[in-house]
């Protein structure tokens, strides 16, 4: 398919997904001055919040710096053109905190579910609609189900009114063609109005090469974050996929220059320390875990002697979908104890 | 022994899997089975088990109740059906043990607040969720040693034990659950979430207790008390392991449980539903031995 002047929206994730590297403890201030910056830059939706969305503070993943409501009164007031989107994994966040996040005046809410869970997403996927917004269902660890699978998923959530389905490759697992595969089978059962959009991560340094076999397929709304600030060895990141997609003849009306400034004066800074694909990230995404699990091996790891690959293989070995971050330390005392004695 | 007669009403999972179980009982008889599809493998069950049923909901079961001597039902319906049976019912002197998550009576969770609600004879009790029945005797177990801040739960359950009802509510878990945690746990504050899994084979129930005390923990007195509360829910679930813990970080204490059912109906993996079922189970023989004057023997 020729994808020369197609049109994307890319979603950026620096100050939601980047929550995560950063143990959710983003300042108002840099999340402002980064999402003036963004917005300056012509990118036209940004999610902000906890790394596990509306409702994510907690102990099991990590209390935030501030609260969300917090987040985005600091942000939303102060966008020129770009909307601000929140992210809601029913199970966690409520009703509540969606119509908390409605009235801050969010533009996007995204109803998160594991990829074989489609039905808990009814009950927020129809009040972010009756609250008037744009409403993506996402589905997560989406290698971990069928293209044909993840039709029946997504058809779910269309129904309850969802207008954007999201393939979300949140251990950073796939490659090119098992994203094209699913995209490409949603695609075809979808209703046209219906949006598509992709989420990768970088385990694989499989990112921007993902998010383009999505476009390709048929996606239209791309999440990235600047400098790839996110869970694992990071997500798609902006800048890379912007020039990518100017090389391509992809539009996405970002200004290149701007937002590789936005990543190197801002954003890396920011970072407590550099992003890369360690081999605990690179892990994560061979094993196909769950991105944000990284930060909870490596500790507890350290803690019960115990090293954070073996833990996460061994969570990819008990299939824990996203969510399960409480299990990890109880994870690592259980292969401690079973351990011969050194 | 003389034995408290009761009806069951939903003979869906939860209210045949109950039916197991008040099978078991010493002091409890289920005579009654109310359902509303006249054709239903459930109703059908209870009948091969000599029980008597209607399909007429808890209407059919009414001009039985003084005849048959019903003096409690179960009500593993809806939320939204309960509060009609529960009126329809509590009005004929029936007592409610309400599975569903109506919540109109108050909460019980047996190990802590059970013979308060026997002793002052409530009509309608709520068992809560599952999540709750699993993970607030532990909330209390820390906090009656010392104060707790803020108490969190998390259960982990098998996606094929979590039916239609909760997952087109979802919040109805995490709202009851949390407002539970604080109110019978005993935390100033509460939080609870839920995460379903698919696995295959499906995971048995896990329960993750966080609590933030005011004070630096009493670790001796908290591990202690967790044990003994341990014990305590053994009595009536049997399969309720303590995984690890408590551990202690700093102010955090943090307790790691699994739930697995007795398989009497449900799968074992099931420990979500068997650890309702086995706590209105409890609730009701409390509630009979009061009724029958023998409570000396009892929580």
């Amino acid at each position: 398919m020729d994808i020369k002047g197609l049109n994307v929206t890319v979603h950026d994730m620096t100050l939601r997904d980047g929550m995560h590297p950063m143990r959710h403890q983003i300042t108002l201030e840099q999340m402002q001055a980064v999402a003036t910056a963004l917005d300056a830059a012509g990118v036209p939706l940004i999610e902000v919040t906890h790394g596990d969305g509306l409702g994510g503070s907690s102990i099991t993943y990590g209390f935030g710096a501030h609260t969300d409501e917090d987040y985005l009164k600091a942000v939303i007031p102060l966008m020129k053109r770009a909307k601000v989107s929140a992210l809601l994994l029913p199970g966690i966040g409520t009703e509540d905190d969606l119509r908390m996040a409605a009235d801050c005046g969010i533009h996007t809410i995204r109803v998160a579910t594991h990829c074989t869970e489609a039905d808990v997403s009814e009950q927020h996927i129809k009040l972010g609609r009756k609250l008037g917004l744009d409403t993506v269902g996402f589905l997560m660890m989406a290698h971990m189900n069928t293209p044909e699978g993840l039709v029946k998923q997504a058809k779910l959530m269309e129904g309850y009114g969802a207008n954007c389905i999201y393939v979300t490759d949140s251990a950073g697992h796939l490659l090119p063609d098992g994203v094209a595969a699913r995209i490409s089978a949603v695609r075809a059962v979808l209703k046209p109005e219906t949006e598509l959009g992709f989420h990768g991560h970088n385990n694989l340094s499989m990112g921007v090469a993902n998010s383009i076999a999505a476009v390709a397929a048929g996606a239209r709304r791309i999440d990235a974050a600047s400098a790839g600030l996110g869970a694992g060895a990071g997500n798609t990141q902006t800048e890379v996929f912007v020039a990518v997609c100017k090389l391509m003849g992809i539009e996405t009306g970002i200004d290149l220059l701007a937002i590789e400034d936005v990543a190197e004066d801002l954003v890396v800074p920011m970072r407590k320390e550099p992003q890369r694909i360690s081999r605990d990230a690179l892990t994560l995404g061979y094993a196909g875990v769950y991105g944000s699990f990284l930060g909870f091996a490596a500790r507890a790891g350290k803690k019960y002697g115990i090293p954070a690959r073996e833990i996460l293989i061994e969570l990819g070995r008990q299939k824990f979908v996203g969510g399960q971050e409480d299990l990890i330390e109880d994870t690592a005392m259980t292969m401690a104890r079973q351990r011969p004695a050194a | 022994m003389d034995k408290i007669r009761c009806a069951i009403i939903g003979p869906g999972n939860i209210g045949t899997d109950l039916l197991y179980k008040l099978k078991r009982s010493e002091v409890l008889e289920p005579v009654w089975m109310v359902g509303i599809v006249p054709d239903s493998e459930g109703l059908a069950r209870a009948r091969d088990m000599g029980l008597k049923t209607t399909a007429d909901g808890v209407d059919g079961l009414l001009p039985h109740v003084a005849a048959d001597g019903v003096q409690i039902a179960f009500d593993a319906t809806s939320a939204g059906a309960h509060k009609a049976n529960s009126d329809k019912l509590t009005a004929l002197g029936v007592r409610m043990i309400d599975l569903t998550p109506a919540a109109i009576g108050p909460y019980c969770i047996p190990p802590i607040n059970l013979g308060a609600h026997a002793g002052r004879n409530e009509m309608n009790v709520n068992m809560v969720t599952c999540g709750g029945q699993a993970t607030i005797p532990m909330v209390r177990a820390v906090a009656r040693v010392q104060e707790v801040e803020y108490g969190e739960i998390v259960a982990t359950v098998s996606s094929r034990s979590v039916g239609p009802g909760t997952r087109k509510n979802i919040d109805e878990f995490t709202q009851t659950t949390a407002a539970a945690v604080a109110g019978v746990g005993g935390a100033k504050k509460g939080k609870a979430i839920i995460v379903i899994n698919p696995a295959e084979p499906p995971l048995i129930m896990r329960d993750t207790v966080l609590c933030l005390t005011q004070d630096e923990p009493k670790q001796a007195e908290i591990t202690a008390s967790v044990h003994a509360m341990l014990a305590e829910v053994q009595t009536y679930v049997p399969g309720y392991t303590l995984v690890n813990g408590p551990v202690f970080d700093g102010k955090r204490v943090a307790i790691y449980l699994q739930v697995k059912g007795r398989g009497d109906y449900l799968p074992t993996y099931a420990g979500n539903l068997d650890i309702m079922t086995a706590a209105a189970t409890r609730t009701a023989e409390t509630f009979a031995r009061h009724m029958l004057g023998t409570t000396a023997a009892t929580v």
